[in-house]
């Protein structure tokens, strides 16, 4: 069983949490933080496993993770998950992300944290692993983003239109607009 | 007017923030997020109270992402219902998301949910069940799994693949929060692991293999279905799955393992996936540790396996590294001969830069070490701990280091001069912060069981108590004090300047008040021993200003805030007191007639004798087991009163002036006493009549005699003689030495008797001339004030140097490897206690588990299929109303059994006391002397094994110990069979839910 995935990314900023197993907000974060503080001290030549963690530690369960540029991917696991069977899986799922979103990066992942979660939601679910092999996911999450751009429709046109003028970004053009560099000239002035 | 609002709310929403607008005004407001994010939730409350339903999708959509910042988000759990219930594919799924991030089984919010989730479980859109069913695997409750159970169990026969798979991964969480569920659906759950598809397939391997792991008797039936996969499946995450639960499987039934080997030798040999691979090679080991004997190729396959696992310990990969360690640790346990022939690669391993491999490593070397190799390699670590960062990785070697030390009571121990030294280095290091305890234990353990080094051990703890210095608060490095302030104390005989040890005691310093408590309980002890030295040379001036010393110094362990030191203290000094006015009355008496001889007084003498007689002989480890084998006695009720309350004025008083008047016993009292401690160890199990004479003859014998320590001879019932019999069997006597038999007990016997590594390594010849040096300076710095002998060293004879004594006071039919972890383990919490159902397993060739009468017990539950009531046809019904009534009785018995376990638990509780209490037997000892206390009646009625009767206070430091041992020995007969409680015991679910 699989309980708790986490990613999070060089400072320990989360990315994206998902426990299999209740904990309350305060104690998330807290396993979050020791989590990072357990692994980001870590070279990156060292090996991928890594025991206890009290928050959700126990004898019987192992941080396995991976680093990927700026990201952690952090799988907590009991026994009953093969160590570099999950290694795979956490490459599996970055493979995923990287099919869905084109090239990901944190970015992706900060703007997008609920499509991350769907796709992680077609690898594993309530802490076991669901299907492992990417064409089949990559299928059922491009079926069901079909479902959303259909339901969105005509109806979410103005929305998007909105969204697209937002993301314009107008004080920053205004500041790129090119004026006549007035101070020089100014300076310049001869009395 | 409708269109109005819609046109209102259309125009509101085109500029609300949707989810990347939170981010990104998040990252623009990093300075002040808190203040950000709360006016956010502000709005959020605000778009939750609009009906638009995609307004509230937003807002649920954001809240799901402050959710992952730390904020509760509970309080919205009604308007993300809301969001679920959305006939929208797209809001359903936020809405599902966020329920699945801030929901638990114990949400109350969950009873609304019921049907809305039932209708998405059904609906047409397979994406709709399938994200209700996401969702649901995080959040589901009992109630949820009650009442959803069939309709999961529906869809695990679902046309859609997609479904199926879902469903069938669903029900492993039905399964624990609803157990009844199990044995309708496992039929279906057992036809999923042949279904055409291979994702279905893989899910329910998955959750059999989930649930066989904690109770893995009950699906051994299905192993020729699982061995078909095995040779057939090539997906390799369903094989390490199928293999992993092989390996849970061969320790019940051995006749798999040996069809097992085959095929997974031939894995290992053709696989490519390193994971596969390794994942065969741990369900190998376990093979071969269930079949240890009988098979031809036996060793073949382990030589195999260590080879394999070589090559992933010499890969680069750390990863592989690491996990080579790991089932390696697993070999060792049954093989250690096959390991040790790597034994150069694991010590290399120590030295990686990886803290994980390190640790591994660690564990390995636990079956690493002999008599040849353990100073050196005890040497490494402690180089290892200097060098260390990280109080964790120090503890952990530090632990280390004493668990190979100690291992099968120091076997590998040649020179206990050694490790006593290595102690006290470890402690000098001050790194195992946590571990001050265990070293302590380690040093008594020692030098109680080691008696050729306890003069070495009695001047190392000198020193220790000079040196010391309590540091940290953290650290409990100061427990060791405990240890060596007792051990000064207790063999004072083998000091060579008591006084000197006296005085370091006496120094007033800040300790933990339990400490403080054993520096003055042993400054007693040294005490006496001065005072005899100065009876044997008749010097009275010099007993004198002994007395007015330590009476002096005394004073300051008086004024103790902790009443435990105070109250010893005060002991102490009405004892030496006493003898101070003794002395001073003779040197009174000596001023005005100095032709009388010696001058101490006999009254004098007579007291210091008595303190010497407290602390004499010899003390005997006891198992800490023994005391846990004891269960109370019948008819011993813990909260009766032991004696009835005298009444207030007549018999406290009367006995507190007989106290007054004569404190020590004479000779004849002694032995008289002596000789009823002797008989009331007899009166172990006594009926509550016999109980009541007891205490009324104890009375009446307290009003005459304060000592009252004999107790009448009555009290043997013929009921209890083959007890009796019993406890004079309490193996104390010595165990033959035969190394074979006993070897796990006897220990210590070196072939040279050698003194450290660099002895030893001279005398292997010394190959290493810079080493040997190095090591040279350690000894020596090891030995520095002790001139030890070393006549005893004889090249060649293998001699030994230090014996440990291994005389354990134990129960009989108990042996110290009996596991006692089965009770420790128990969890009532785990969910898989309640999953121990035997299920119908019809397919399975051998005859072994199956019952077919329990197939109609499946009609009992409220859950029925179609394919179950189809199969249990119409036998069912009739059988229906019988296994009703059976399970009820059952269920009672079960109570009963439950309630009766609880109940001797208890009772066990209340009879554990601490297994070694030294120093409380000691006390006990001084206050039956000082006050003619009364020692409690538990104590009484338990005593019992006098070894040495001429001693009669002797007799009460050692009653606890023996009193552990006697009655844990009635017992072992009597109820060992109730501590093997198995651990899948299935219980009513109510019980556990």
């Amino acid at each position: 069983m699989i309980k708790a995935i986490l990613v999070f990314n060089n400072h320990g900023k989360p990315r994206l949490s998902k426990f299999y197993q209740y904990f309350d907000e305060s104690l998330q974060q807290q396993i979050i933080k020791e989590t990072f503080q357990l692994v980001s001290k870590r070279d990156d030549n060292v090996c991928n496993f890594l025991e206890g963690g009290s928050l959700i530690g126990g004898s019987d369960y192992k941080l396995i993770y991976r680093h990927y540029a700026t990201l952690y991917f952090v799988f907590c696991v009991d026994s009953s998950e093969s160590e570099l069977g999950i290694l795979d899986l956490i490459q599996v799922f970055v493979e995923t992300l990287d099919k869905c979103f084109e090239n990901v990066c944190e970015l992706d992942l900060i703007f997008h944290a609920d499509a991350v979660h769907h796709i992680l939601s077609e690898l594993v679910m309530g802490g076991m692993v669901l299907q492992t092999n990417m064409n089949d996911i990559m299928a059922r999450i491009e079926e069901q983003n079909k479902i959303v751009k259909q339901e969105a429709g005509i109806s979410a046109a103005p929305a998007r239109a909105v969204s697209a003028v937002k993301s314009m970004n107008i004080p920053q053009q205004i500041k790129d607009i090119k004026l006549p560099d007035l101070p020089q000239a100014i300076k310049d002035f001869k009395f | 007017m409708a269109l109005k609002k819609v046109k209102g709310n259309f125009f509101e929403r085109m500029f609300d923030k949707n989810l990347t607008d939170l981010v990104r005004g998040i990252r623009n407001n990093k300075d002040n997020e808190a203040k950000y994010i709360s006016t956010c939730i502000e709005e959020i409350k605000q778009e939750l109270r609009q009906d638009n339903i995609s307004v509230k999708c937003n807002a649920v959509a954001k809240l799901t992402y402050i959710q992952m910042l730390g904020y509760d988000i509970s309080w919205a759990g009604f308007n993300i219902i809301e969001v679920m219930s959305s006939s929208r594919f797209t809001c359903k799924r936020i809405g599902y998301l966020a329920a699945s991030q801030c929901f638990h089984p114990d949400s109350e919010l969950l009873m609304l949910t019921t049907n809305m989730i039932r209708k998405d479980l059904n609906s047409q859109n397979q994406y709709d069940a399938g994200v209700a069913l996401s969702g649901l695997s995080c959040f589901i409750s009992p109630d949820l799994s009650r009442d959803l159970a069939n309709d999961i169990m529906t869809l695990m026969s679902s046309t859609k693949p997609y479904l199926r798979m879902k469903a069938v991964l669903m029900m492993y969480k039905v399964f624990l929060r609803y157990p009844e569920a199990l044995r309708p659906a496992f039929p279906k759950l057992k036809e999923k692991l042949e279904d055409p598809d291979p994702g279905v397939q893989s899910a329910a391997v998955n959750v059999i293999c989930e649930l066989a792991r904690k109770n893995p008797k009950n699906y051994l039936p299905l192993a020729p279905i699982f061995f078909k996969l095995m040779t057939t499946s090539t997906n390799n995450w369903m094989l390490i799955k199928i293999i992993k639960l092989f390996g849970a499987l061969t320790p019940l039934e051995p006749r798999l393992g040996k069809k097992l080997i085959e095929p997974l030798t031939n894995l290992i040999h053709s696989t490519s996936a390193m994971s596969l691979l390794y994942e065969c090679i741990n369900t190998v080991i376990a093979v071969l540790i269930s079949i240890s004997s009988g098979m031809p190729n036996h060793s073949a396959s382990i030589q195999l396996c260590v080879q394999k696992l070589r090559i992933l310990i010499e890969d680069s990969d750390q990863n592989l590294k690491y996990l080579g360690l790991l089932a390696m640790s697993k070999i060792l346990k049954t093989h250690p001969k096959s390991v040790q022939a790597h034994k150069d690669l694991i010590l290399a391993c120590l030295d990686d830069k990886d803290e994980s491999i390190r640790l591994r490593a660690l564990d390995l070397l636990y079956g690493m070490v002999s008599k040849k190799n353990l100073m050196e390699i005890v040497k490494r670590l402690l180089g290892h701990m200097e060098r260390a960062e990280g109080s964790a990785y120090r503890d952990e070697l530090l632990y280390k280091v004493i668990e190979i030390c100690a291992q099968s009571s120091y076997l590998y121990v040649t020179n206990f001069e050694w490790y006593l030294t290595v102690l006290v280095e470890l402690i000098q290091l001050e790194a195992g912060s946590r571990h001050g305890r265990l070293i302590a234990e380690q040093l008594l353990d020692v030098a109680i069981r080691v008696p050729v080094v306890r003069q070495f051990a009695v001047n190392e703890m000198t020193n220790l108590l000079d040196t010391f210095t309590v540091s940290a608060q953290s650290n409990s490095m100061y427990e060791v004090l405990y240890a060596a302030a007792w051990i000064v104390g207790e063999f004072a005989g083998e000091l060579e300047d008591a006084e000197k040890t006296l005085n370091i005691l006496l120094r007033p310093r800040l300790l933990p008040g339990h400490i403080q408590g054993v520096y003055v309980q042993n400054v007693i002890k040294l005490f006496a021993r001065l005072a005899t030295t100065c009876l044997e040379l008749q010097d009275l001036p010099g007993l004198v200003t002994l007395c007015d010393h330590v009476l002096d110094k005394l004073q300051h362990f008086n004024g103790s805030s902790d009443i435990e030191v105070q109250e010893r203290a005060n002991s102490a000094c009405m004892l030496i007191e006493m003898l101070r006015n003794q002395l001073s009355t003779s040197t009174d008496a000596m001023a005005m007639d100095t032709t009388t001889e010696g001058g101490i007084p006999p009254l004098a003498i007579e007291i210091v004798q008595e303190m010497t007689l407290l602390f004499t002989g010899e003390l005997i480890p006891v198992a800490p087991k023994a005391q846990r084998k004891v269960p109370l006695p019948d008819g011993l009720d813990l909260d009766e009163w032991i004696n009835a309350p005298p009444p207030e004025d007549a018999a406290s008083s009367s006995s507190s002036e007989h106290d007054k008047d004569e404190l020590f016993v004479s000779a004849a009292q002694a032995g008289s006493a002596a000789d009823g401690g002797g008989k009331r160890r007899q009166s172990l199990e006594l009926t509550p009549e016999q109980l009541e004479r007891q205490r009324m003859a104890r009375l009446i014998e307290q009003s005459n005699n304060p000592h009252y320590l004999k107790s009448t001879p009555t009290a043997s019932g013929a009921s209890n003689a083959d007890q009796y019999d019993n406890i004079d069997d309490i193996p104390i006597t010595e165990l033959p030495l035969d190394m074979e038999g006993v070897a796990a007990l006897r220990v210590g016997i070196t072939k040279r008797s050698d003194k450290y590594l660099q002895e030893q390594q001279a005398a292997q010849g010394g190959k290493d001339g810079k080493k040997k040096h190095k090591k040279g300076k350690k000894s020596k710095k090891a030995k520095n004030k002790v001139a030890y002998n070393s006549s005893s060293e004889s090249e060649g004879e293998p001699k030994p140097l230090h014996i440990v004594n291994t005389t354990l006071d134990m129960p009989e039919g108990v042996s110290m490897s009996d596991s006692e972890d089965k009770d420790g383990k128990y969890d009532p919490n785990d969910p898989h206690r309640a999953l121990d159902i035997e299920l119908d397993i019809t397919d399975f060739e051998a005859p072994a588990v199956r019952s077919s009468s329990k197939k109609s017990a499946a009609g009992k539950e409220n859950l029925k299929t179609p394919a179950e009531s189809a199969g249990s046809g119409s036998t069912a019904k009739k059988d229906r109303k019988k296994d009703k009534d059976k399970d009820k009785d059952k269920d009672k018995e079960r109570k009963a059994k439950r309630e009766h376990r609880e109940s001797k638990r208890e009772r066990k509780e209340a009879a554990v006391q601490p297994a070694i209490d030294l120093i409380d037997a000691d006390t006990l000892a001084m206050a039956s002397v000082i006050g003619g206390i009364i020692i409690d009646m538990g104590a009484e009625v338990a005593t019992k094994a006098h070894k040495k009767k001429h001693k009669k206070e002797k007799s009460q430091r050692k009653e606890k110990k023996a009193s552990e041992s006697a009655s844990a020995s009635v017992s072992a007969i009597v109820s060992i069979g109730e501590y093997e409680q198995p651990l899948g015991i299935s219980t009513p679910s109510k019980e556990i839910l």
